[in-house]
Formats: C-alpha cells, sequence, structure tokens
C-alpha cells in the first residue's frame, strides 16, 4: 500500500507537483496518467526517495522515506525512466549487483534471478554483455534488476517507453501476473490506450495537480463520455502531450 | 555481504573489462614517466659524455696563419675539418655547431707579440651545441696560458706572476646527490601516475554513470548513498594504487639500463626505495580519488568531466614547478603539505638522503587528513538529489 498525501515540489520558479495525494493499494494496477510534464516522474522520484517532497507526505506500508528511507527502498522494485544498464556486465551480472546490493545471499539471488529471467523470456541473452542490447532487452534487464529483492511494491516509470508491439504486451502480462500475485503496482504513462488496458484505477496528474482519481468506469460516469479517451481529454481540458 | 565491497568488487570487475581504462591506468600512467626517463636521461647522458669523450671536429677558416696554434689544438684532440664559407649562416643553418677563424691578422699580432685573436662563431641559442664550444674556448684559453707563461720565461719572470690568485674547488656533493639534482622531476612522474592511474575510474564511475543513466537506478537500492560512494572511492584508489606500483616497478628496470654510474653517479630505486615512496604516496591515491571524484560530481558529461580533470591534473605539478624555480632549504613543516610533503620526500631518498620517521609521520597524517575532508565534501555532494539525475 502507497498513500501519496499533498506532495509539493518546486524547481526554481516551476511547480513540478503542486498538491498530489492519492494511494495504490494492493493488488491493483494503479496508472499515472498524464501528458508530457505533468508531474509523473517528479512524484515518482519522491515516492522512491530519489527526492524529498517540499511538503507532503508519502507512507509505504505506513513508512515514511523522510524517516527512513533504506527501510521503504528495501520494500520497492522500482523501474525509473532512466534505466541504464551497466554495459561492461551481462545481463546476469547486472541483476547479481543488485542482489548483493539488496542485502540477499547469493542462492536467493540465484534463484530469483533464474525466476525472472523465465518470466521475462530472456533465456537466450542473460549471459550476454547488455552492450548492444535492443530496448526491449534493455527493459527486461532493468526490471528483473529491480524485482530481484521479490518487493512487494514495484513502481515503474514509462515502462513500455520505446518497446515494440510484442514487447509491449509481453510487458503488460508481466505486470498483471504481479497484481495476480498481490503486489502493488503503480506505473506512470502517457498512453491513454495503455493505462485503460491495464488499470484497476487510475490518476490522472495535469499541471502538477491530481485531475482525476478513479476506476476506469467512474471516469466514464463523471465525464459522460462513453470513450474513455474521451473522458481523459476532457479532464485534462487539451490533447497535448498524450498519446493514444 | 558488505554493501561496499559490493560496489567495490563491482567496479573493479566492470573496469578490468574496460580497454580504455586498463590502458590509461595500467599502461600509459605508470609506463609513460619510466619511458620518458629513461629517454631523457640518454640524451642527458650522452651530452655529457660527449664533453669528454668524442673527438671535437671543427671548422678552422685560415689554418695555414697559425701552424703552431693548430697543432695544439689537434694534440688537445681538436679534429680539424676543411674550411668552410660564409661560417655565419653555417652555424645559424646548424650545418656546424662552432667555427674557429683564424683572421688575416693573426701572424703579424702574433709576431709582434701583441694579443691576437681568433674567432670563435658560434649561436648561443642552440643549446646543443653549447658543449663543443665550451671545449674549444677552453682549449684556446689553455694555449694562450701556455704561450703566455713561454713568453714569461723567455724574458726571465716566473709565470707565478700572472696568476695572482689560484682557485681551489671542493664540490661537497656525492655521486648520488649529483643524480638527484638530475632526478629531480622524477617525484613528479610519480604523482602523475597515481593522478592517471585513477582518473578513468573516477570519471567513469560517477559522470560516466550519470551520463549512462544507470545512477538513479543504483540510488534507489536500499544502501546509504556513502556506502556506495566508498566503494567507488576504494576501487578508484586501488587502481592508482596499481598503477604506482607498476610505476616503480618499472623505475626500478629502468634504473639498470641507465649508465649513470658513466657519469660518476649512483641511484638507488631498489626496493627500499619503492617501499618508502609507496608509503609516501599512499594518501595521495586517497586524496585524488576524492577530488577527482568529486569534480566529476559536478560534470554533467563523461567529457565535461575530462575537461576539468585535466585542469585538476595541474595541481600536482606545483610543488615542482615552485621548488625548480625558488629552490629552499627544506624544513620539518614543509612535511605536513600535501604533495610538497611527497615531492621533498622522494627527492631527498633520491640524493641518496633518508627520510626520519617524524617526516614520514608528517606526510602520512596531513595526506590522510586532506583525503578525509576531501571524502566529506564528496560524500556532501553524493547526498544532493541533483546528483543522480540524468540530464
Amino acid at each position: 500500500m502507497i498513500e501519496v498525501k499533498d506532495l509539493h515540489k518546486t524547481f526554481g520558479e516551476v511547480k513540478a507537483v503542486d498538491g498530489v495525494s492519492f494511494s495504490a493499494r494492493d493488488g491493483e494496477i494503479t496508472g499515472l496518467l498524464g501528458p508530457n510534464g505533468a508531474g509523473k516522474t517528479t512524484t515518482l522520484r519522491m515516492l522512491y526517495t530519489l527526492m524529498s517532497p517540499d511538503r507532503g507526505q508519502v507512507l509505504v506500508d505506513g513508512v515514511d522515506p523522510a524517516v527512513d528511507p533504506v527501510a521503504v527502498r528495501k520494500r520497492l522494485g522500482v523501474l525509473p525512466d532512466a534505466h541504464g544498464l551497466y554495459k561492461r556486465l551481462t545481463a546476469r551480472e547486472n541483476i547479481d549487483y543488485f542482489g548483493r546490493l539488496q542485502g540477499m545471499d547469493e542462492a536467493a539471488i540465484a534463484q530469483q534471478r533464474e525466476a525472472l529471467i523465465e518470466a521475462l523470456g530472456m533465456g537466450d541473452f542473460a549471459a550476454r554483455r547488455t552492450e548492444g542490447f535492443s530496448q526491449g532487452q534493455r527493459v527486461k534487464t532493468a526490471i528483473a534488476r529491480a524485482l530481484v529483492h521479490g518487493p512487494d511494491h514495484v513502481i515503474l516509470d514509462e515502462p513500455t517507453n520505446g518497446l515494440d508491439v510484442m514487447a509491449t504486451r509481453a510487458m503488460r502480462a508481466f505486470m498483471r501476473k504481479l497484481r495476480d500475485e498481490g503486489k502493488c503496482v503503480l506505473f506512470s504513462s502517457h498512453i491513454m490506450q495503455e493505462v485503460a488496458a491495464l488499470c484497476d484505477r487510475i490518476v490522472v496528474i495535469a499541471h502538477g495537480r491530481v485531475a482525476a482519481d478513479a476506476s476506469p468506469d467512474q471516469l466514464r460516469e463523471q465525464t459522460g463520455e462513453s470513450n474513455l479517451e474521451d473522458a481523459f481529454v476532457k479532464i485534462i481540458g487539451t490533447e497535448e502531450g498524450l498519446a493514444a | 555481504m558488505n554493501a561496499t565491497l559490493t560496489v567495490f568488487l563491482k567496479e573493479v570487475r566492470e573496469n578490468l573489462r574496460d580497454r580504455r581504462t586498463i590502458t590509461s591506468a595500467l599502461v600509459m600512467g605508470p609506463l609513460l614517466g619510466p619511458f620518458l626517463f629513461v629517454m631523457l636521461m640518454n640524451v642527458i647522458i650522452q651530452k655529457q659524455l660527449d664533453k669528454a669523450e668524442t673527438p671535437l671536429k671543427v671548422p678552422v677558416i685560415g689554418a695555414q696563419r697559425a701552424p703552431n696554434l693548430v697543432h695544439a689544438l689537434e694534440q688537445y684532440g681538436l679534429v680539424v675539418e676543411p674550411a668552410i664559407e660564409h661560417p655565419e649562416a653555417a652555424v645559424k643553418q646548424q650545418l656546424a655547431d662552432v667555427v674557429l677563424r683564424i683572421p688575416a691578422s693573426y701572424p703579424k699580432a702574433w709576431n709582434k707579440g701583441d694579443p691576437a685573436q681568433v674567432e670563435v662563431i658560434y649561436d648561443a641559442s642552440r643549446r646543443d651545441a653549447n658543449t663543443p664550444v665550451k671545449r674549444v674556448r677552453t682549449m684556446l684559453e689553455r694555449y694562450s696560458r701556455t704561450q703566455g707563461a713561454i713568453r714569461l720565461l723567455a724574458r726571465g719572470l716566473s709565470p707565478a706572476v700572472a696568476t695572482p690568485v689560484v682557485v681551489a674547488t671542493r664540490d661537497q656533493s656525492t655521486p648520488q646527490s649529483r643524480a638527484g639534482q638530475l632526478f629531480a622531476f622524477m617525484p613528479y612522474f610519480f604523482v602523475v601516475g597515481v593522478f592517471i592511474g585513477g582518473m578513468y575510474l573516477a570519471i567513469d564511475l560517477t559522470a560516466g554513470e550519470r551520463e549512462r543513466k544507470s545512477l538513479e537506478p543504483l540510488f534507489v537500492n536500499p544502501v546509504a548513498r556513502w556506502r556506495i560512494l566508498l566503494g567507488k572511492l576504494g576501487a578508484t584508489a586501488a587502481f592508482a594504487t596499481a598503477s604506482l606500483v607498476l610505476s616503480l616497478v618499472a623505475f626500478h628496470l629502468a634504473g639498470y639500463i641507465l649508465p649513470t654510474d658513466k657519469l660518476g653517479m649512483a641511484i638507488d630505486l631498489g626496493p627500499a626505495f619503492a617501499g618508502t615512496v609507496l608509503l609516501l604516496m599512499l594518501p595521495l591515491a586517497g586524496l585524488f580519488a576524492s577530488l577527482q571524484t568529486l569534480v566529476s560530481a559536478f560534470a554533467k558529461s563523461y567529457r565535461e568531466a575530462q575537461t576539468y580533470l585535466s585542469i585538476l591534473m595541474l595541481l600536482p605539478m606545483l610543488p615542482s614547478m615552485i621548488l625548480s624555480f625558488m629552490p629552499v632549504k627544506s624544513a620539518d613543516w614543509m612535511y605536513a603539505v600535501p604533495l610538497l610533503g611527497q615531492q621533498l620526500g622522494i627527492t631527498e631518498l633520491l640524493r641518496g638522503g633518508s627520510v626520519t620517521g617524524v617526516q614520514v609521520g608528517l606526510v602520512l597524517v596531513s595526506g590522510f587528513l586532506t583525503a578525509l575532508v576531501a571524502v566529506l565534501a564528496t560524500v556532501r555532494v553524493y547526498a544532493s538529489e541533483r546528483l543522480a539525475i540524468s540530464a
């Protein structure tokens, strides 16, 4: 369970996040939808303790990252927007490195790693150095690396960015699998179709504020639009920065 | 496993797979110094040997006007070359180092007993010609003195009359200290070796990792940033130290192939020397690693970090340069100044002297304290929010 209460973050003159509140429940996929530059990444960065909010509070299973950032990070599996790999290490070595940093023992790392390689279909390239990987291979490796410690909360910043159709479908299936395991899955996207297809709950962010927070059905009801796409556009007030 | 150790091992392993790091840290850094050193020393030593051993070939114009003089010069070791036209141009164009011209007035002046002029034509801005010029002048003065003495004797006077003062020199240098003077720039090679040894790692592990966008996921792990930083600093310092050790081995081997004994010089680059140098330089490995990481943390990209660090590289040159412009008498307190202490200590060792326990202690304590300050500053920068954000 992730709770976000009235987050604010300012960079110089720019109010990147201006009073964002929502919660993401266990066993659900929560989608942060918003145009580019709406404050999604900044919100997520405050969630996974890379930035501290100017005002407001984050709670992960009741733990405040401002109080105990390390305990929060232990509970999170994070795929940041920037998910560079170590190109002189193999995919397996990349995963192992993060497993060790999570404080896992070697046997547990090996078991988790192989399970993720299996689940993500990374078998053919896991032993190769990551230099020259395709975008899809890179994202898969980065996700395996982020989830090696089996966290209960999974945060994914634009996970399908740059993926082809096959890889996107695989990614969506994987997110559903995580939800079915009872995990709290929170991801951001500027692609309406994706959010509509995946989410149990949608948080629409625009101009650093929450414009809507509801299930897909409720959103359709609220706006009086039967088409979810039209509903989003109506909520955000513009089509700019969104993708179908 | 301890997080710092995990980071350290991963960085070492990853960088051992990088040809650029290996080349700069373990080949260029440690071997460039000894290589330049051997080249330079060979040139210098060759020059010094030229002074005494090789026959001095000098074109002489008007040799027929002073057969006695020419005969004497030949006895002193000069080989008379045929006269050349336009000697001034020849010297300027480096066709000859030095040309001797005996003017038409010479026989007349000589016979009258007046001072007879001979001309030595050379170019003082050509340093390589200095030695032959000096040799020609010395020979001419010797001939002049001998002839002067003969003339005094012919007039019934003692030649001692013409020499009211005799200078006797008492050189207190030892073969080792003469060598030390020649090798004054060696400490700089060691310092630069340590600097280059860690440089690429420092850039790669901070600016490089940020540019490749892997710093953000790394910081999401449940490990305090200073632990990650310590692992990275450790890896950087380890490469720097490895570079220094290789450099010391290379200098040790270089010591065997240099013909320093021919010059009446001795240089000891043995294990005792290497061990002391290693000890004196250890704080610098830590200091440079954190300074380099600190600078890289401010750079937005790999390239920018490289530019900043090449400027920072001038820093270790300062003591060497200052000491060569204004040689100071070393005092104990100077050993407490990082870089200066290393410079003085290594120079002293090369001169065949020794460093006291107090001096070594000062170098180590001050060096490690400075390194600690640099580490703490780097920890602060590492904790900042903007560090992890890739542009």
